[in-house]
Parts: C-alpha cells; structure tokens; sequence
C-alpha cells in the first residue's frame, strides 16, 4: 500500500519528463533534414529525392542553420547538409572512396580542396557546366574546375575574398591626404599610429587567433603586395620589408589579436577600430550598424593591391548516393534566385553573371561596393588560393604562421627567419609536385620556392 | 577459500578487460606505432626528432609543465578547504555542495569561454575594474605579449572548472575518516590546525593520493581552455598534438606529441606513488 502511494507520487512527473523526451526526439530528427515543410508538399521532389551534402564551407552553427532554413529551402529533394572542419572533410571523403562506396551525394568546398582529391574521386560534369552555361559562369573559375585536365570536375559555386572595415570613429585619425578607398600599407601604418598617440590605444587588428584566417593575409595580401608573388619571392629582400613593416605596424594592433577568430565580434564590442578578414567573418558588424561601420578595399604596397579571391564549387563523388539528385542540386543552388539568397543569408558572393533579383541589404551593399573597388583599381593584383598542395595545405600555412610567430612576436631576424624556414616550404611542394600560381610566374613541374 | 571461487572472478572481470584492451590498449598502441614508423614499415625517429625540432616544442613543453606545477597546488588548497566545509555538515551545507560542484557540469571549452567573455578586454572583469575606479583604462588580460599574465588567467579559469573533481574525491576520503580519532584528538587538546595537520591529512592519504594523479594526467592534457584563452598567444602539448593531426594533416607526429603527455603522465603518476605512499594505518 504505502509502495503504491509512492509511485503515484512519481507519476506525473514521469510523463511529463516522457512528453518532453518524445518532443525533443521529434525536433532533433526535423532539423538537420530542415526543410520538412517544403520537401513534405513537394512530392514532385521524387527525382531529387534524399541527398547528403557534405561541406568545408558554411560549417559555423549559424551558417548551417542559415543553409538549411534559407538556402535550401525551395529545393524539392531533402538535402542533409552536413558541414565538417578540415580533417573530418577530408577523411569522410577519402574513407567512401577507398571503400568504393557511401553515402555522401554531392561535395561543397573549396577550390584547392577539389584539387587535393583529384579527378579520381570525382565524376565527369562536362555536360552540366555545358546545360548552365546562359548562367554566364565566371570563365576563370569554370577552368580553375577542370583542375588541370579538360574534363570539367567540379562547377563553381559561390565566392568571397578578404577586405577591411573601420568603425567610423577612426575615421578621424586617418592620415592627411590618404583616400580609404585606396590606403598604402604605410598609411595603415600611420593610421594605427595616431590612432594610438591620441587615444593612447592600439586599435588595429588581424584574426591572428587558431581560427582566424591570418595565413591567408601572408599569402594573398602581404607578400603579393610588398613582393609581387609569394613563393618564388619568399625569402626577397621585399619580402623582408613586408616583414619589417609588419613588425613596426605591431605595436598599433590590438595584443589580443592571437585570440582573435572573428573581427566582427572585436569590431562590434569596440576593441578594434580598423579590421582585415574574410567577408563573412565581417558582415555582422556592417548589418548590425550600417551607419557606424566602413568596408573599403585593402591597402596596396610596392608590388600593387593584392586580393585573394576563394572560390568554392560543387562536386560530385564518384561513389556518390545519388547523382541525378546532385545535379538536381546544382542546378538549384547555381539559379539567379538562390545564388542572390545566398549573397543575402551568408554573404557570399555569386558566381553567374545573370541579372540576381532584389535589393541587397545595407551592409552586403558596403562590402559589393569595396569588393567591387578592390577587383577595379588601376592596380589590382589578384593572388589565388593555394592550388594543389593537397594534403600539404596545412604545412604551407604553417610555414607563414610560423614566420609570424617567430618574426613579429619573437623578435626574431627576418632574413634568418625566411631562410630557415625555405626547406620547409620547398618540402611542401617537393612532396605535393604543385606548380606555382598566380601571382607567381607558372612553372614547369614543382614551384621552386625562392 | 579461493579455490571454490575458482575462475569465477576472473570471467567476470572478463568484460571490463576486453573493453579496456579494444578501446584503451589497441589505440595506445597504434598510436605508439603511428609515432615510430618508418617510410618503409619499419622503426624510425624521424617523427620524434621533427617534433623535438619544431620551433613550438620547447615554449609548449615548459608551458605545460609550467601550468600543471602552478595549477595543481592551487587546486589542492582550495579544495582542502572546500572539502573542509563541505565536511563540517553546517547549515545550508546542501547549497554548498550544489555551488562548487556546478562547474562540473560544463566542458572544458564551455568554460574557457565564459572566462573569455570575463577576461577579455570590453569583458566583465575590466567592467568591474572600472566601475570600481580601480583602473580608468581597459587592461588587455589576453595579451599574447604578455604570456605570463596569459598563464595566470588560465590558471583561474582551471582553478575555478576543475577543483570540484578533486573536491569530492576528498569529501570521500574525509568522511571515511573514523569519528573516534577526532574525537580522541578533542579530548588531548588539539587545536583545529593540529588536527588536520595530525589526523586528517595523514588519514587522507590514499584520497589524497588518487586524487593527484588524476587530476595531474589531466592537467597535462589541458587544451580546450588554453585555445579558448589564449588562442595562438601560448602553446601547450595537447594543443601542438592537434595542431600536427588537424592543421599539418600529419598523424605521426601528433603521435609522437601525445606518447609524450603520456610518458609525462605516467612519469608523474610514478613520481607521486613513491613521495605519497599509502600504508594500512586502520587500527585503533
């Protein structure tokens, strides 16, 4: 009797903590499939059907979330978008194709990461670029998707590159007669500098933190832009230059720049006036105030205003689940009205040069207008992506962020520095066979670094 | 007696044993295996001397041993006391218990960030400094110029997730602590301080013991915090260990880095054994 009343006491409870259970197991199972409510109607969606889609790009929780509600959500198939970091990507990839078989339906990333798997992995696209073609595909990227050969391996798919925001307070201390459409490193210099003298702050900063993508600033910006190439002009007396005024320029950047993944959040909190990084990594700050931010193009040294333009694109496995789905999705996501909600949602740039429809928002306006500005100076440089390194790209970044490391913060020489550090570049690419790219000069067999 | 149980314990330990060797030793080994191998199969150093010749090793090795030998004493004394109280049963104790334990609950990089939305610079802690008219400027904690004030924030932020482990191991010990000594020890006259030093300390021994070694193997694989934290500004083993598997795309030498932290754990597990060793002291 007295067990039974206890139990009774535990009933209510107990169902309760079950609906809430069963609830949970109901929303867990929508989200990653997200777009339940469309694909639910669309039974036309029969030919797509289910697709995973497995992706370097978009990978930040607010990013997929964004891909699933947003993006994908006309698409009639059901799409199990999946974004991995690096090393999940790269294994998951490679572990379907050594097995022969997977469930992974279509691959999103990055141009160089296309290029580390190689035309064995993936399949044959030639016919799909061909049907896309009214879409007016950059031409430079659809090449840079044969990935050396003439058979077409991945279709591009959206783009982005690297540009600056100021907050506008900094304004003031800009050097005389520098124009913010067109700063000289040494103005960027000058500007941090008084910056400092009357707000006794080091106001600059550089996502130089583990997430930040500072190597990209060495190998797309500073050194094109001091040396005019990156490898061949590696250990360069311009080189050491760019590396000098790095060093001087270090003593007007935030300290706190080592943990640093995201300028906007530093940019919104007022930690850093003038920021560098990607233009995804900067749009909050520009959307959440339009008024009170500037997007204005990077600066240009000796060798010219260098800019790293990356590119992602869309292949497909040859192990792929589901092919005619792939395509299907392709098609879709390279349409005018999902290339313009993709520039919208995760501000990245589209690929096709037909008419997008709609208004941009303020702040994808301000940074349309610097990428603009940049790609249009009278001397612009673009610096590609790293190409071919495959599995190396990691020990290539290394060596820039190694360089950074013992030049800037340890005070090292940078002559000796470069030097020591030439035998490891040259291994990346003795290990890789990859030839240089642009800005270097093209090379015949493994780029000889110099 | 043992011989009517005859086999009986050791298939029952069978399972245990089976899951420890696929999912403990296997890995260990293959990851052993992973830092020696040569180019053609066989036996090589060359993972080992790059990692010893790497230009991060050197920082990442005194670092970490830098944090465990300030974190630990740290820990140590605040848990002392936390199992003090815990321990004397005085009211509200419920609620004392509830408070230090909720840092449990919470990873390791969950709370590395909360202590960077305290330390960083427009964060909690230089509000307070502020508001307090401590310092009129905003003070970069995070600096990577300033490592040692990196290491300090760090060994707050560890102090704060990580004692409470150590905490309840201790409370464990205390409460097997037999009334009667203590209450000996009231009857000869002892002050409070005499006996702990007396009693409770040497009684505590064996919790005292557990718990430093295993609150010392995980400091030494401290990393979430550090990244969180500290971000490029400091290296630590572990975070070198991921760098090489992740960023380099080369598995030996993370190996290499991680058969170190655990030859630096087991070098300490060694190391306390022999300074703590326990006796059977259980007589009245």
């Amino acid at each position: 009797m007295r067990t039974d009343d206890r139990l009774r006491r535990w009933r209510l409870p107990a169902v309760m903590a079950a609906a809430v259970l069963a609830l949970g197991a109901c929303t867990a199972e929508e989200s990653p499939g997200a777009s339940a409510g469309a694909s639910a109607g669309a039974n036309a969606g029969a030919e797509a059907g289910e697709i995973v889609m497995v992706s370097s790009q978009l990978v930040p929780t607010a990013e997929q979330e964004t891909m699933n509600n947003e993006i994908l959500a006309n698409f009639e198939g059901t799409v199990d978008f999946i974004g991995l970091e690096a090393g999940p990507f790269n294994d998951q990839i490679r572990a379907e194709a050594e097995a022969g078989e997977g469930e992974i339906g279509i691959i999103g990333g990055l141009d160089g990461e296309f290029d580390a798997f190689g035309p064995d992995l993936l399949m044959d696209v030639s016919d799909l670029a061909e049907e896309l073609a009214d879409l007016g595909i950059n031409e430079d990227y659809l090449e840079l998707g044969k990935l050396g050969t003439d058979t077409q391996y991945y279709i591009p798919w959206m783009q982005a590159t690297y540009i600056m925001v100021a907050r506008n307070e900094a304004l003031e201390y800009l050097p005389d007669g520098a124009d913010i459409n067109a700063l000289t490193y040494e103005q960027l210099t000058e500007w941090g500098a008084n910056i400092e003298a009357e707000t006794g702050e080091r106001r600059l900063g550089f996502p130089a933190g583990e997430d930040g993508l500072w190597h990209r600033f060495f190998q797309g910006y500073g050194y094109p832009s001091f040396t005019g190439g990156v490898n061949t002009t590696f250990t360069s007396p311009e080189a050491v230059e760019f590396w000098n005024w790095l060093s001087d320029t270090w003593q007007y950047v935030n300290p706190q720049s080592t943990t640093y993944g995201f300028m906007q959040e530093q940019l919104q909190s007022g930690e850093v006036w003038v920021a560098w990084d990607h233009v995804v990594r900067l749009i909050d700050a520009l959307e959440s105030d339009p008024e009170g931010f500037t997007a204005f193009p990077a600066p240009s040294g000796p060798g010219g205003r260098a800019f790293m333009p990356v590119i992602a694109g869309l292949g497909i496995p040859n192990t792929s689940a589901n092919p005619d789905g792939a395509k299907e999705l392709i098609r879709y996501l390279l349409s005018p009205e999902t290339q313009a909600t993709t520039l919208n949602s995760v501000s990245f740039f589209p690929v096709i040069s037909a008419e997008l429809e709609g208004d941009l928002s303020a702040g994808l306006q301000a940074e349309a207008d610097a990428v603009q500005t940049m790609q249009a100076a009278d001397d612009a440089l673009p610096a590609l992506l790293p190409t071919g390194l495959g599995e190396e790209g990691g020990a290539y970044n290394q060596v820039f962020r190694d360089a950074f490391q013992r030049i800037v913060m340890d005070g090292e020489e940078p002559a000796e520095v470069l030097e020591s550090l030439l035998p490891n570049l040259q291994a990346v690419f003795d290990t890789s066979e990859a030839p240089c790219w642009a800005p270097d000069p093209e090379s015949d067999g493994p780029c000889q670094a110099q | 007696m043992s011989a009517r149980l005859g086999w009986a314990p050791y298939a029952l330990l069978l399972p245990s044993i089976a899951f420890l060797a696929i999912f403990f030793a296997a890995p260990m080994v293959q990851a052993f295996a992973l830092a020696f191998e040569g180019a053609d199969g066989g036996f090589s150093f060359t993972h080992v001397d790059r990692m010893l010749g790497d230009a991060s090793f050197r920082s990442a090795l005194f670092t970490t041993i830098a944090l465990v030998v300030l974190v630990i004493p740290v820990q140590f004394a605040l848990a002392m006391s936390m199992a003090l109280v815990i321990n004397a049963r005085l009211k509200g104790q419920g609620l004392w218990l509830y408070v230090y334990a909720l840092p449990l609950g919470i990873s390791e990089l969950a709370a590395g960030i909360v202590w960077v939305s305290i330390f960083t610079q427009t964060g909690w802690l230089n509000s307070i400094l502020m508001g307090l008219g401590i310092t009129e400027r905003q003070i970069i904690w995070q600096s990577g110029e300033s490592p040692w004030l990196l290491i300090a924030c760090i060994v707050i932020a560890e102090a704060w997730r990580a004692t409470s482990i150590i905490m309840i191991i201790l409370v464990a010990g205390l409460q097997s602590i037999p009334r009667e000594f203590l209450e000996a020890a009231d009857i000869y006259g002892a002050t409070t301080w005499q006996k702990v030093r007396r009693v409770v300390l040497p009684m505590l021994r064996p919790s005292l013991q557990v718990a430093l070694i295993l609150r010392t193997i995980l400091a030494f694989q401290v990393f979430a915090t550090v990244i969180a934290l500290a971000g490029t500004g400091i290296d630590v083993l572990a975070a070198e260990a991921q760098r090489w598997a992740t960023d380099i795309d080369n598995d030996n030498v993370a190996a290499a880095y991680a058969g170190l932290i655990l030859l630096l754990s087991l070098f300490s597990t060694i190391l306390f054994l022999v300074l703590l060793p326990t006796r059977e002291e259980h007589q009245a």
